[in-house]
This record gives structure tokens, C-alpha cells and sequence, in this order.
């Protein structure tokens, strides 16, 4: 009942950011387990690529409906979000000295935008292999990964990106669970060390890979 | 004038009971035809405002601040007594009833004062019912504590903010009603006159304080929960906007005005530190609990106090009352904080200030014990003076933070004027001369909530008013008066700030009519308050203009009340020839220094009647009956 | 001590306005924020110019009428204290000050330091109070509050009203304004039988006015002088889940009863 009232409520919209997000945030671990078996060998990786692409493809493609719903959901909200939240102060302040706000919870946003981006440079990128730094071939995704990754400024972008990750999971994973409700008495004290432990996990098992390809220390 | 209290007969504990069945009743069809003016929001007002929306009336309510919120019911502390006897120790709607006669010295009218001590019961069901989160033991059941020399524990709070959490009560309850659309609310409008038509309150003229239009609402009934006048004193706990407009027009209209002098002064302030202080602020009274008083021996001693040994220090409190000591009560002790401080004994940088001291306590206890006991306020004085209470003793002063007078009320809580009611501080019905503490909540939320919300049925139904519009000739009058008040205001354009006039006269207030008064010096006073008027209505300057946001203008009018209300304050102080609860005449005393009554021939309230401008206001005295209790002596020696 | 003030004048609602420099010299360390501004005033209105106009009212930080953005800072630097509790000892002899007011939407300018808060009021008005007409309550002790549960209550409730949360949220957001009255009577048995109706209808009228929405910065509870905490907000949240959630509402809307 009430979903128009609920959706169209900023804390409605909270909310759906925040399970949005967390269904982002479950896959990205995911990912990154996945990404981590590079460093079993070629073979490991490719059997995992080829067990999902071939034995759990429905699989895929439904968690790959879920995610495209919760990426929309998520921009959609933050975008009207952010529309609401600017009109709320049309004459900003002459001097505005934040107190509490951290660089995690001020780049949002922007960090947001940064993100959005390099999931679509991503998918070109390693999914549909429709931009190629370097020459990819079907189905051999470790050649793959260690070709891309012997580009600097391949791992360049894709170290950045993943800074931008790192922020933006440690504010979104702190405040989701805020946002659903969750406050002391109840999981006390999932609190900011947690958050930061987690988005820093997530950031390092990213970042890993492509600076470990660049150095050479996985070929 | 004839005051006619309308006390119904009968044994004291039946007669609200037989009241309520007696006064005249509204039909439910026909409440929403009347409409009430309610003039203020806090406990009071608000409650009033909220319950006569509840029963069906049409209701406007006014306020100066910028919500209702802000009534300055929400800066009381300690807490609010009611005679639950939940802590069987003995308390009763009757030993309540007592306390409140005999701790306001023998003052008040016996039969508002049982009706208060009954409703008592009421109030506390009411807020809990509403959401007030008064502290409850472990177990689930309300808390209380002792409070105010009460010999029970009667008193319900709200950690340090129970006034707060009963005026959100009522406020919540009155933006019910507002967003309901029953009550009509008016922020930031200040009453500037009552109108009276054919004898009869109908209506009130106000400024839009934003706009600056002054505008005429008609009404049935008039309902003043206005709040006290202690900013007479300038300096005093009540909040900056507190003041006496509404009830000195009303009175200027013909309600009397009743035992104006009654101030209550509290003991433990924090001390003025210099010229620029615009408020005094409270510091509890438990800190005496632990606190030793004391002022150097020697006059004019500037050393720090931990540099002045034991033996030159004079702990006056300990030495002039050895049985109570440093709990002595409220007035006393403020009255011997002067003396030494007109000594030249006084401390800190103004001289007007004595230590109180918990070096031995802490000794004695240690400093964690202390700080359980009062780490907040500790806190609170650190914030403020920048000096750590555990080392350095704390520096107190007397200050204004009560007044008992005000507008003069029958049982119904109507004033002189049919149709204008006075509810809360505005009125001066329940403290006689001397407030006890913890009972000023219970007053307005009993008047707002209870009293006023069945009585002014019984003044609507009893007779037919008029229809009358605010294009009447009374209404069009009161307007240009003030129009004219307000050019005359911008156009002195004076060399001195309507502050410095304020502060003037709070200086006379305090200096002759504070703490303890005398004969020599209110007629002094008597003579510089005129004096004062005079230089202000010439030499005030009160920027900007009328058609804005006018904060000095709006101090303007009402520092021009509190110079004529000072000048009454002073002769009922004069006329009262006795010593009463906050009334210390030093001519009137025992030989000990204790106040002495003069119950053959001043146990009247003073009702003092407008006779005009610069004519001597007429005294008119309601003569008070002890039926239950029995006259007596306060003594604690 | 002596100081530079740097203050937002604004002649009325929708008029421009702009900083304008004064001078504060000879403030004693000892007076409040508020008294330093009664002297720039009472220097003002002897040169002929017309002082600032701000709220206060208690000056004792409880009736929540004070609201300055001092140095960017709702109610100035120090935490857990209104403009009132503020004492010029806080600023460094000489300082620069900047004064602005509230910059909410829902809050417009009156005049100079002076906003229009009465949106707060109108979010309490859509459902911040439990319904509980004069006369009938029960016995206080018939209903038993556990003692946390009233702590928690008193805690939510000590807010002032004063918006300094709507002033410091980067977002425009009311949210712990709002999120403390939801707190604070459904902590509390007798707040239960309104208590989703509550919380969608004040949530709805808080975005009503133009508050924005709360992204978890923080500010609030720091700019916030009774340091209400934003886990009220979470609790806020929880309880617009469950409100949503429940549908018997929705049913008995039917009936008129």
C-alpha cells in the first residue's frame, strides 16, 4: 500500500537507494571474489567464465536484470534526490564551515557520477569487449585482464575508479543501513570502522589486480 | 469598584464539584458560534487555547514570539507537584492545599487554592496520557523528588526541563487543533489594547510584528495567559520578550490590577558580570543542599578565594540562622546575600555576588559523589562564567524570577471586566505572597486545562451579547490610539536607546523595591520612576520605522508599561504595611529579622483600580478568610 | 576584545540583501554572543542607523528563538549550545565573524537575521502530537514505561525547535527535527496507536515545505544544541518502512467511524 506516498517521499527514496545499493554492494563483493581467482592461473579463471556463461547463464542474465533495476533505481532516486536537496537551499551561505560531513559523505554525488561512468566504460570494455586498448579475444578472460591491465593508463583509470568505489561504499554502507532503520540497540554498533574495513576489503581486492598485471607479479 | 469573588458555599473540597454543576452550560451545537481570544501560548494559554478548540469554540490565539512554542513556560527547571501520594508518604490533596497557603504566608483565596491543589491529580494523568516524558523508576512507575521544603515527595519532572516538556505537551496538543483548523494562530502579534464594549471584553487590537498592521479582532470572550511582569527589574531569569503589555492595558481598560509587589526573588543566580547583561539565569536550588555560603570578613578583600584563610571568612548563613544554616529559606537568604553585599563584603568583579563553596563537600564526599549530584549544573555555570566550580567556588546573587501579582481574578478566573479572563502567571490568584517552588507549572496547566475551559461557558451562556463587528467606534479608537502611540515613539528620536531606560528603571526596582524595601526608599522610588517616564517620552530614540520588523519599537512600548506598572508596584509596596512572603518591609520585622504580618489589618488583596492618567490608582481590597488554615507565624529559627 | 562583524542585512522578505561590515570594540570576554549584538545595536541606534534584527528570546538555550550561522557554523563553533550559550571568550581577541541566518527554503528571511520557521510548527501540526483530549486520560501509573524507554523519549524530546538541523544539512533536510518528535512519542506506549499514521503524515508534510532529504552527513547532530543524536532518523526510517509495510490503515480509512 501507499507505494506513490512511499516513492515520492525523501525517505522513500532513501530507502530505495539504500537497498539498491546494498544489492550493489553484494554484487561487487561477488565480482571481486571472482576477479581474485587470477591469481590461480589462466585456467581457473576461464573455467569460472565458462561456468557462467554457459551452465549458470539464466542465473546471470536474472542477476543481471536485478542489477540493471537497482542501478536504475539508484541513479533515478539520487538524481531526484539531488534535485530536491538543491532546491532546498536556493541562497547558499557566504562562509560554510562543515563540522561532521566527510570527504566520503560530500563526494556522493559526484563520486556517483564517476562511477556511473566507469561502469559504462566497463561493460564496453571487458563485456562486450567493444572498446579494446588492447587486441581481446571471446572466452580467454585472463589474457584478457593481463593485456588490459599491462596499459598504464588502463590501470590508471581503473585504480581511480576504484578510489572513487572505496568512498563511495564506505559513506553508502555506513548511511544504508541508517537509512533502513537500523540505529543502536539493534546490530550496535555497526558503525563507521565497519564500514571503513569493508570498503577498504573491497578496494584492495579490486585494486590488486590490475596493479599486481602491471607489475608483472601475475603474467 | 466591587470584588466579588463569587467563592461558591459549602465545605472547601466540595465546591468545584458543586461549582461545575452549577455554572451554566454551553449546547456542544452552539460552541463553535462563540469565538475566544487567547492571548499567549505557554502553559496557560496554550493548554487553554487547545482545550476550548477541543470542546467546539472558535478559537484565535496570539502570541509575540515566533511560534508558540516559545513561551517562556518552557525555560522552568525543577519540576511539577501534584498531590498523587504515589510515594505514600503521606501527601494528600489537603496537605497540598496546605503547603500552598502557608508557604504563600496567608495571602491567597482559600478556595482557588484547594480547586489547584485537586486539579493537581488531573494535570499529571493529562500530560502522561499527551506523551510527557516525566522520569520513571526501573520499574516503569513515575518518579519524584522533594522540592522546595516540602516535607513530601510530591514534585514530577522532566530530568532538568519539565516546564519544556509541558508546554510541548500543550503545544502539540494546540497544533492539533490548529492543523484541525479549530484554533486560529497568531505568531509573532503582539495585544496592544483591549476592547470594551458596553462594559463587556469583546475584542483585542494587535500589531502584525513583521508587517507592522495593526489589526482588530472581535471575539466573546477575552482569555490573557500572558505570563508574569518581573522584567520590571530589567535584569531578572524571565525571558527577554517576557512583559506586561497585555495586562497593563487591560488594566488601563479597568480590570484590577492585585498585589502588584508580590515578587518573588530566588536566591541562587548567577551573578551579573557587567553593564552589557541582558538576563540572569538560574542555578538550582539543591546546590545549597551541599554548598557552604560565604564572603570574606573584611570589607573590599580582592584576594582570590582560596587565598583568604578560614578564619576571615564569614559562612553568614551558618552564623545568622545555626539551625537551618545554609538551607534557609528562599527569601531569607537572598535578603542576607544582600545585606553583606551592602556590606562592601560582596565578591567578583562587581561586588554584587557571594561564594558558595563545596571545598568541603567535595572533602567531605569526594569530587565524583558531587559530580553525580551535580555535574550538570556545574557544567552549566562552567559554560557560562568560564570558572571550574570544583576548584574555584561558584559565584551567586539573588535575582527576580517570580512575580505572585497580577491581574485580580474571581473563582471563574474572570477579572473586573466581564468577559476577560486571566489564566497563569498573568492572574494573581493561587501563590499569595510567596510561590512555592515546583507550583507554578501546576497553576497554568490547572487554569488552562481545567479551569478556564469549564468557567467561561458559565460567563458565555449567562447573558446575550451583541453581534458587534471591528469597524465598531471602540475598536476604530483603540487603533488610532495606538497609531498615535507608535508615531509618537519614531518621532523622539532622543539621545538615549530605550535599553538604557529599561536598565534605569530596573535599577530603581531593585535598588528600593527589590529584596527588602522601606518606607524612605519607595518613596524615593516613587519620585524617580515619574521623573524616568518623563525623560524617556522625551528623549527615547526608537529607530527604523512601523511599517517593518521593529524589534526596538516593540521594546519601546513595553518598557513605556513597565515605567507606569513600576510606579504602582512601588505604592502597593508603600500601602502594604507589613512583611509578607516576597514583601519585606524592613520596617516590619521580628526582632530576629523575620518577616512580620499583620494579619488584623492586611490580610486583604490589594486590588488597585485605574482612575486615569496621572491620577492615583483607587485601592480596593477582597478581604481574605482562613477557614482551614489556620493563620500563623512562618518561623526557621 | 574587539571584533570585526560581517552581517547579513536584509531590509524584509524578498528584498536583496548583503554583508555589511561593524565594529564591535570593548566586549567583555564575559557577555553572550547575543549581548555583544545588543551593544553593536545599542552603538547603531545612537549613530541613527537601524539595528539588527534577530530572535532570542530566553537566553538561556532552551526556547530554541536564537538562530545565527556564525563562521558557517549553526549556532557557532562550540557543541551542544545555542547562540545564546555563546561567549565572546570563545573568538580570538581582533577576530573576523561572519553572521548570516538560516538558509532553508522552508525558512525564508524576515529580516536580517530573522526567518520564518513556522514550517517546523506546521510538520508538528500534521501529526507531531498524540491525540489525548483534556479530560479523559487514565491514572499516570496506569500504564507502565519502562525507564529506558522514557530516557530515550526525553532524549528525543529535549529538541528546541530552533532548525538549526535544517540550517547545517548540506541537503536543506529537516529530518532530525522531524525524525526526533517521531522518536520521542514512539518511544512511549501512549504514542502507539498513531504512530504510523504519524510518521507517513509528518514525513509527507516535512517535504511538503521544501526540505531536502537526509544523506547521513552528520551535520545536524553536531550543529544541534540538545545533541539529539541522528540515530532518531534511522528510527524515523524504520518506522516509514513499517507504516508502508502495515496496511490496516489503509482498510479502516473506509469506514467514518
Amino acid at each position: 500500500m501507499r507505494a506513490p506516498t512511499f516513492f515520492a517521499s525523501t525517505v522513500g527514496k532513501k530507502i530505495v537507494m539504500a537497498v539498491s545499493g546494498l544489492i550493489m554492494v553484494g554484487f561487487v563483493i561477488l565480482h571481486m571474489a571472482g576477479n581474485l581467482q587470477v591469481f590461480e592461473g589462466a585456467a581457473r579463471l576461464n573455467t569460472y567464465s565458462a561456468f557462467l556463461h554457459g551452465p549458470a547463464g539464466e542465473a546471470l542474465w536474472l542477476l543481471r536484470a536485478i542489477l540493471i533495476i537497482a542501478l536504475i533505481a539508484h541513479v533515478v532516486s539520487a538524481y531526484q534526490l539531488t534535485v530536491i536537496d538543491r532546491a532546498a537551499r536556493p541562497v547558499p551561505y557566504v562562509k560554510r564551515e562543515l563540522q561532521a560531513a566527510t570527504v566520503a559523505s560530500r563526494t556522493m554525488r559526484i563520486g556517483g557520477v564517476v562511477l556511473l561512468i566507469f561502469i559504462v566504460l566497463h561493460i564496453l570494455h571487458f563485456t562486450t569487449r567493444t572498446l579494446q586498448p588492447a587486441p581481446l579475444a571471446e572466452g580467454d578472460v585472463y589474457d584478457n585482464v593481463i593485456a588490459s591491465f599491462r596499459i598504464w593508463w588502463v590501470t590508471l583509470l581503473y585504480v581511480i575508479a576504484m578510489i572513487a568505489l572505496a568512498y563511495h561504499l564506505y559513506h553508502g554502507l555506513w548511511s544504508s543501513v541508517r537509512s533502513l532503520g537500523v540505529e543502536r540497540g539493534r546490530l550496535n554498533p555497526f558503525r563507521r570502522p565497519v564500514a571503513i574495513t569493508l570498503a577498504f576489503i573491497i578496494w584492495a581486492g579490486f585494486t590488486i589486480v590490475p596493479v599486481a598485471v602491471y607489475f608483472h607479479l601475475v603474467s | 469598584m466591587e470584588l466579588r469573588a463569587r467563592v461558591p458555599d459549602g465545605p472547601i473540597e466540595k465546591k468545584w464539584d458543586k461549582h461545575r454543576f452549577e455554572m451554566k452550560l454551553v449546547n456542544p451545537a452552539n460552541k463553535r458560534k462563540f469565538t475566544i481570544i487567547v492571548v499567549g501560548s505557554g502553559l496557560a494559554g496554550g493548554s487553554g487555547a487547545a482545550t476550548l478548540a477541543e470542546l467546539g469554540y472558535n478559537v484565535k490565539c496570539f502570541c509575540f514570539q515566533d511560534s508558540p512554542r516559545r513561551a517562556h513556560s518552557i525555560a522552568a527547571q525543577g519540576g511539577i507537584n501534584a498531590a498523587k501520594n504515589y510515594q505514600n508518604d503521606g501527601d494528600s490533596v489537603y496537605r497540598l492545599f496546605y503547603d500552598t497557603v502557608k508557604g504563600g504566608d496567608f495571602r491567597s483565596r482559600e478556595a482557588n487554592v484547594y480547586r489547584l491543589a485537586q486539579l493537581s491529580v488531573n494535570i499529571i494523568d493529562q500530560c502522561v496520557a499527551q506523551g510527557v516524558p516525566f522520569a520513571r523508576e526501573y520499574g516503569g512507575l513515575l518518579a519524584n523528588r522533594s522540592f522546595g521544603g516540602a516535607q513530601v515527595s510530591r514534585t514530577f519532572y522532566a530530568r532538568g526541563q519539565t516546564g519544556q516538556q509541558l508546554l510541548l505537551g500543550a503545544y502539540q496538543a494546540l497544533e492539533r487543533q490548529i492543523g484541525k483548523g479549530t484554533v486560529r494562530m497568531y505568531p509573532r502579534t503582539e495585544m496592544l489594547d483591549l476592547v470594551v464594549i458596553d462594559g463587556v471584553a469583546r475584542g483585542i487590537v494587535t500589531r502584525n510584528l513583521i508587517t507592522g498592521a495593526i489589526e482588530s479582532h472581535t471575539a466573546d470572550a477575552v482569555v490573557l495567559g500572558t505570563g508574569g511582569y518581573g522584567n520590571v527589574f530589567y535584569l531578572s531569569t524571565n525571558a527577554k520578550g517576557s512583559n506586561a503589555t497585555a495586562i497593563w492595558r487591560a488594566y488601563k481598560r479597568g480590570a484590577a490590577f492585585a498585589n502588584p509587589c508580590y515578587t518573588q526573588i530566588h536566591p541562587t543566580c548567577i551573578p551579573k558580570s557587567g553593564e552589557y547583561q541582558s538576563k540572569l539565569t538560574l542555578m538550582s536550588e539543591s546546590l545549597r543542599n551541599d554548598g557552604r555560603v560565604w564572603v570574606p570578613l573584611a570589607k573590599g578583600d580582592k584576594r582570590p578565594p582560596n587565598q583568604i584563610p578560614g578564619a576571615e571568612r564569614d559562612y553568614y548563613l551558618e552564623r545568622m540562622y545555626p539551625s537551618f544554616g545554609n538551607l534557609a529559606p528562599r527569601d531569607i537568604a537572598s535578603r542576607a546575600a544582600k545585606r553583606v553585599c551592602d556590606e562592601g563584603r560582596g565578591v567578583g568583579p562587581t561586588g554584587l555576588g557571594v561564594y558558595l563553596d563545596f571545598a568541603s563537600a567535595i572533602q567531605r564526599l569526594g569530587v565524583e559523589a558531587i559530580r553525580e549530584r551535580y555535574g550538570n549544573l556545574f557544567e552549566m555555570y562552567q559554560r557560562i562564567t568560564d570558572e571550574n566550580p570544583y576548584v574555584v567556588p561558584m559565584r551567586i546573587y539573588p535575582a527576580v524570577h517570580y512575580t505572585m501579582g497580577g491581574l485580580w481574578v474571581d473563582y471563574n478566573l474572570m477579572s473586573t471586566i466581564p468577559g476577560l479572563h486571566v489564566v497563569g502567571e498573568a492572574n494573581f490568584s493561587d501563590h499569595g505572597a510567596n510561590r512555592l517552588g515546583a507550583s507554578a507549572l501546576m497553576q497554568g496547566l490547572a487554569d488552562g486545562y481545567y479551569i478556564i475551559s469549564n468557567t467561561i461557558a458559565d460567563y458565555l451562556a449567562s447573558g446575550k451579547l451583541p453581534p458587534v463587528d471591528a469597524t465598531h467606534p471602540a475598536f476604530r479608537e483603540a487603533e488610532a490610539q495606538i497609531a498615535s502611540r507608535t508615531t509618537r515613539f519614531l518621532s523622539i528620536r532622543g539621545t538615549r536607546t530605550v535599553d538604557s531606560f529599561h536598565r534605569e528603571l530596573g535599577n530603581i526596582m531593585w535598588e528600593y523595591c527589590g529584596m527588602s524595601r522601606n518606607e524612605e526608599g519607595l518613596e524615593t522610588a516613587l519620585q524617580l520612576i515619574p521623573k524616568l517616564r518623563e525623560e524617556f517620552w522625551r528623549d527615547v530614540n526608537v529607530p527604523g520605522s512601523a511599517d517593518t520588523l521593529n524589534q526596538a519599537l516593540e521594546k519601546a512600548g513595553r518598557v513605556a508599561d513597565f515605567l507606569e506598572l513600576g510606579e504602582l508596584i512601588c505604592l502597593d509596596a508603600l500601602e502594604r504595611r507589613e512583611s509578607c512572603g516576597g514583601h519585606f518591609r524592613e520596617e516590619y520585622q521580628t526582632p530576629d529579622g523575620e518577616a512580620l504580618r499583620d494579619d488584623e489589618h492586611f490580610a486583604y488583596v490589594a486590588a488597585w483600580e485605574y482612575a486615569g492618567q496621572g491620577r492615583r490608582p483607587i485601592l480596593n481590597k477582597e478581604p481574605l478568610d482562613f477557614e482551614y488554615v489556620h493563620l500563623a507565624q512562618r518561623s526557621y529559627k | 576584545m574587539n571584533f570585526t562583524l560581517r552581517v547579513w542585512r536584509q531590509a524584509g522578505p524578498g528584498t536583496p540583501g548583503k554583508m555589511v561590515e561593524y565594529k564591535a570594540t570593548g566586549i567583555s570576554p564575559e557577555a553572550s554572543f547575543l549581548e555583544m549584538m545588543d551593544v553593536v545595536n545599542e552603538q547603531l541606534t545612537l549613530k541613527g542607523e537601524e539595528p539588527i534584527a534577530f530572535d532570542h528570546d530566553c537566553r538561556e538555550g532552551i526556547c530554541g528563538s536564537c538562530a545565527m550561522m556564525i563562521d558557517g557554523m549553526a549556532h557557532g563553533p562550540n557543541k551542544g549550545t545555542a547562540t545564546c550559550q555563546l561567549h565572546m571568550r570563545s573568538f580570538a581577541d581582533g577576530a573576523t565573524i561572519l553572521v548570516e541566518p538560516w538558509r532553508v527554503r522552508a525558512f525564508p528571511v524576515v529580516k536580517d537575521l530573522c526567518v520564518d520557521r513556522s514550517a517546523l510548527d506546521r510538520i508538528i501540526a500534521a501529526g507531531g502530537f498524540i491525540t489525548a483530549a483534556t479530560g479523559g486520560a487514565r491514572d499516570a501509573n496506569d500504564i507502565l514505561v519502562p525507564k529506558v524507554a522514557a530516557d530515550l523519549a526525553m532524549d528525543a524530546a529535549a529538541c528546541i525547535g530552533c532548525g538549526a538541523c535544517a540550517a547545517a544539512c548540506p541537503n536543506g533536510s529537516a529530518s532530525l527535527f522531524t525524525a526526533a518528535k517521531i522518536t520521542h512519542l514512539a518511544e512511549l506506549p501512549q504514542g502507539q496507536p498513531e504512530r504510523f499514521r504519524r510518521v507517513i503524515a509528518m514525513v509527507a508534510h516535512h517535504d511538503a515545505e521544501g526540505f531536502g532529504g537526509c544523506t547521513f552527513h552528520g551535520e545536524c547532530q553536531i550543529a544541534c544544541p540538545k545533541e539529539i543524536s541522528i540515530d532518531t532518523i534511522a528510527h524515523m526510517n524504520r518506522d516509514y518502512m513499517s507504516a508502508t509495510a502495515a496496511s490496516r490503515e489503509e482498510k479502516a480509512a473506509g469506514g467514518t467511524g
